[in-house]
């Protein structure tokens, strides 16, 4: 549980809490609209991968996390095995692992709540809730924009699935272009040192470079891991 | 039927991960070893996926609309456009040179 905010001054604090409280709604909401674009180029390259709309729908309501989705989309559509498309997927899921971990040490829920909190631990939520950290606001920080994302989320990629189907195959060309432009658009934040710019690059060599030679879709977990593998030994 | 088979897994598998967290023992996740790879592997899957689905096709690598398509992508990452902006010009540009040289 958050602490309470400060309650020293009787007469500003409700007035400064809702403040806080309209700050927050603020930001969960601007969050919540920048998946949109991304929910929509899932939806949409999704269909055009041959899923059905209610696969479409099982993936943003229960995997909920745009980095596996369109990568397990990605592989698939590529020609890769199910096994590597759903391999690569998991990969990308188990940082939301460590987010819950951060998370956990913030709330400890208990119950159907710790179900719930899990369920919305990705990206989004975790950094609200770490940066309102100390301000006490940590909790609904969390909620409102794991509630924001879950609902804009959801709906937008049903969006991009109905407008993929209606526009039909001749429209969707150049759709092919839109998984590695969300990738990049993905990994870019995270390239914060040289060493995991240096290891990005690796990966997607290695990964090139062994093409030829492996089943289709396996190339890009060979990359992946042997990158980290080569992260840990540069550490040393 | 396998696809939906790889669906649930992959739903079911991504949600399990999630919980994890928050009944694994912290000490194990937390380790400087565990952070560092759980912070590596997006960053490593994403650039093999960004240069696997832009140059690869099958077991072949291509040169095709979709490097045009990247190239943009790139610039407009690293310019800051809006997500919607770096989607929509790769696709268009793919689009572009697929209607050029199909």
């Amino acid at each position: 549980m958050p602490s309470p905010p400060p309650t020293d001054d009787h007469m500003i604090v409700p007035a400064s809490r809702k403040a806080a409280h309209r700050g927050i709604r603020n930001r969960a909401l601007t969050i919540g609209m920048s998946v949109v674009p991304f929910g929509l180029s899932f939806g949409a390259v999704s269909v055009e991968t041959h899923l059905s709309l209610l696969q479409v729908c099982l993936l943003s309501l229960v995997l909920f996390s745009g980095a596996s989705q369109f990568a397990l989309v990605s592989v698939i559509s590529g020609g890769g095995s199910y096994l590597s498309a759903v391999g690569t997927a998991l990969l990308l899921g188990a940082r939301n692992g460590l987010y819950g971990v951060r998370i956990n040490a913030l709330f400890h829920p208990r119950g159907w709540r710790r179900l719930l909190m899990a369920e919305t631990t990705i990206d989004e939520s975790t950094a609200m809730a770490v940066s309102e950290a100390t301000s006490g606001y940590a909790l609904r920080a969390f909620w409102m924009t794991a509630l924001s994302v879950y609902v804009l989320w959801n709906l937008s990629t049903i969006a991009g699935a109905l407008v993929g189907n209606a526009l039909g195959s001749p429209a969707t060309a150049g759709l092919d272009a839109a998984g590695p432009a969300a990738f990049t658009a993905l990994l870019a934040p995270r390239l914060t040192s040289r060493a995991m710019r240096f290891v990005a690059l690796a990966s997607g060599a290695i990964a090139l470079a062994t093409v030829p030679f492996v089943p289709v879709g396996a190339p890009i977990l060979i990359g992946g891991l042997s990158a980290v593998a080569l992260l840990l030994v540069i550490d040393r | 039927m396998k696809l939906w088979l790889a669906v649930v897994i992959a739903s079911l598998g991504c949600a399990a991960l999630k919980l994890s967290g928050y009944v694994v023992p912290s000490r194990f996740v937390e380790s400087p070893m565990a952070r560092r790879l759980l912070e590596a592997l997006p960053v490593t899957l994403l650039s093999a996926l960004i240069a696997v689905s832009s140059f690869a096709s099958g077991s072949h690598l291509l040169l095709d609309s979709r490097a045009a398509g990247l190239a943009v992508a790139l610039i407009l990452v690293a310019v800051r456009a809006p997500f919607l902006l770096v989607v929509v010009a790769a696709c268009a540009t793919a689009a572009g040179v697929h209607a050029l040289h199909p």
